[in-house]
């Protein structure tokens, strides 16, 4: 049973190709000392309208894979192996011509810092409609009333003049909401954000997480969204990746991978969110540090972090297994209780979302 | 925006009339007595006293400024001591000629350098890079009155394909842009350009390799945009920067050089302003130094206005 199909809302949908559709990918940098390989090995794929949550630390590999899918790498030099398909078409074999019509086109991507990653020299207005006369070839009128649509559906308040204003003249709320409203200019199917939240005060942030969940569901548009934060994880993704030094150790079903983790790595930042009921308590840790990509030990990478390492991990790079339905991890002894509906009841399966 | 210019006007005047008085002190303090250079040496006490009261030399000092001052801000500069012509004419006649060699050197300099700049910023740490590097420090590291010799020497005296002094026929109408007076003007223009240009260029690519490293590119590529309209914004962003150096070095060039007019006898104010010196001629080196002064005030004030028009961030602060 694919776990997909237990979520209602995405009924209709499960039947059509991936989306996006990730194998084999692998990027490496050239360093000082030689290629370092930051990407090692991704495999993951999304159906129309869902939402997929990177989960992992800085230097994961995660904010690369994410700039792979719209073929960013290909001007940072980087070494990229694999293919990236986006609705069919390979992206790392893609003509120019055709990658900058998926860019901005069928793919909107929307950056950590918004205001580093707008142009400080152009009107906000004038960056959302460039991208709207690329992509559609309207009128210059034309693409300022599209935008100035765009800021309601952001819920940017005085859209004319926001919508004259320059970068510097707006908060970083309002920075990341005319961000969102250029990602989504040209309709994208796919949306790709990193860490698009992370850069904003506490309450800024959930207001612009609740927007871009409430577009997206209303849109129909699929998502991939990276991040370090496992609440934010929880209050969006429909399914979850939690990557290690290149890798991804655990994916599955939000549900299934925040609640009833098996990966020890992943078990270990679940243990670290600090809950209500825990309030006094020591909260759980891991120690040592995420380890350096160009020197990983053999076996699996995790290993020399693990509580629960066993002889054979220091031997042996562990493979994807199946835990339940849509659950696999890269682990040679997983743990913790399995996140198979029929052994726990009174949960509702599907959506995280519920409480 | 209007306020801006406003603000910026007002601050414009306390610099001018700090520019004044300095330009007056230094006159006054710097040693020698420019009537005993104008007299011969055997005149009597009484006659340096007479000659002293005539230019108004005998006041105090601060009266002397105040007079100055007053004539000065009427366009009366005084009269020269060397030649007896006013001194308004004389710096006029030499702002022309420095004008036609500063804007010829200064469009040079600011499109060679704008383009290299742009290319090596782009290529960057490529062949043209390289390229352009070697030729911009040589440009800013080699003298420009050795450049200017050494001009003249390969095109004037080995080649004789160029003249090597003055600015061409004396016409009575004045300096025309016939080939006459352009062939006269070929090797100033290279001498004054080369550090200007080389300035310019490497602005211009430390400006193009920063835009390039900012995380606004990323967004620019991730919404599609093909490398023309990207590179707009390239340009956009490194132009403030790249249009104050290169106001700046026009002002240089406004200036008038003194070692590359007197290399090419190019009568314009450098040229002047030499002359005044070694003849001790006070209301010329006053009135030359005056009227250059208020040139860079006058031009800092453009570059100041032209960049706040380009970059939104300086009007707020």
């Amino acid at each position: 049973m694919n776990v997909q199909m237990t979520i209602p809302e995405a009924g209709p949908r499960v039947a059509t190709a991936p989306l996006l559709d990730i194998a084999g990918l692998r990027v490496a940098y050239r360093g000082l000392a030689g290629w370092t390989q930051v990407v090692r090995g991704v495999d993951l794929s999304l159906a129309p309208g869902r939402t997929l949550v990177l989960l992992g630390e800085s230097g994961s590999g995660k904010s690369v894979t994410l700039r792979a899918i719209p073929g960013l790498l290909r001007e940072e030099g980087a070494r990229v192996e694999g293919h990236v398909r986006v609705g069919g078409q390979d992206v790392t074999t893609l003509p120019p011509a055709e990658l900058l019509k998926l860019r901005g086109g069928r793919v909107g991507f929307i950056f950590q810092e918004p205001m580093t990653a707008l142009d400080p020299v152009f009107r906000i207005g004038d960056q959302i409609a460039e991208t709207i006369v690329q992509h559609r070839g309207v009128s210059w009128r034309a693409a300022m009333a599209t935008a100035r649509e765009l800021f309601d559906l952001v819920q940017i308040p005085s859209a004319e003049r926001r919508l004259k204003a320059y970068p510097n003249e707006l908060s970083g709320g309002l920075r990341q909401r005319a961000m969102i409203a250029m990602a989504m200019s040209c309709e994208p199917e796919l949306l790709l954000a990193d860490e698009p939240t992370t850069a904003l005060d506490a309450t800024v942030q959930i207001q612009v997480l609740l927007l871009l969940r409430e577009i997206q569901r209303e849109r129909g548009t699929a998502m991939v969204f990276v991040t370090h934060d496992l609440g934010v994880a929880a209050e969006i993704a429909d399914e979850v990746a939690v990557m290690y030094a290149g890798r991804i150790v655990e994916r599955g079903g939000a549900e299934q991978v925040l609640l009833y983790p098996r990966h020890p790595y992943t078990r270990a930042l679940t243990n670290c969110v600090v809950q209500g009921s825990y309030r006094d308590q020591r909260l759980g840790e891991l120690s040592g540090a995420p380890p350096d990509v160009s020197r990983l030990p053999p076996g699996c990478s995790f290993a020399p972090r693990c509580p629960a390492r066993a002889e054979d991990c220091l031997r042996h790079e562990p493979d994807f297994r199946s835990l339940a339905p849509g659950h696999d991890a890269a682990c040679l002894h997983p743990s913790g209780p399995s996140a198979d509906p029929s052994s726990r009841p009174g949960v509702p399966a599907g959506s995280p979302k519920g409480h | 925006m209007l306020l801006y210019v406003v603000r910026r006007l007002l601050y414009a005047v306390p610099i001018a009339l700090g520019v004044t008085l300095v330009v007056f002190s230094l006159v006054h303090i710097a040693p020698g007595d420019p009537i005993s250079a104008l007299l011969p040496n055997e005149a009597t006490e009484e006659m340096l006293q007479q000659a002293r009261k005539e230019f108004g030399l005998d006041r105090p000092l601060p009266v002397q400024y105040a007079i100055w001052l007053g004539h000065a801000a009427v366009g009366n500069l005084g009269v020269s001591i060397g030649s007896g012509r006013p001194v308004a004419d004389e710096v006029a006649a030499a702002v022309v000629n420095t004008v036609i060699l500063a804007v010829s050197a200064g469009l040079l300099s600011c499109l060679l350098g704008f383009v290299l700049g742009m290319v090596a910023g782009l290529r960057r740490d490529g062949l043209i890079d390289h390229l352009v590097n070697l030729f911009t420090i040589s440009g800013v590291s080699l003298p420009h009155y050795w450049l200017a010799i050494l001009l003249v020497i390969v095109f004037s005296v080995n080649l004789s394909w160029l003249p090597p002094l003055g600015v061409g026929p004396d016409t009575s109408d004045g300096w025309r842009p016939d080939w006459a007076h352009l062939r006269h003007l070929i090797l100033p223009t290279l001498a004054t350009a080369a550090i200007p240009m080389a300035v310019i260029a490497r602005t211009m690519r430390a400006g193009v390799v920063d835009v390039l490293d900012q995380d606004f590119i990323g967004t620019l590529r991730a919404k599609g945009l093909p490398p023309r309209r990207i590179l707009w914004h390239v340009v956009r962003n490194a132009l403030p920067t790249t249009l104050a150096v290169m106001g700046l070095q026009l002002g240089n060039m406004l200036g008038g050089s003194v070692l590359v007019e007197t290399v090419f006898a190019w009568p314009g104010t450098g040229f002047l302003l030499a002359s005044a010196i070694f003849q001790r001629d006070l209301p010329l080196l006053q009135g030359t130094m005056l009227v250059l002064a208020m040139f860079f005030v006058f031009l800092n004030l453009i570059v100041d206005l032209v960049q706040s028009a380009t970059d939104p961030r300086i009007r707020r602060s």
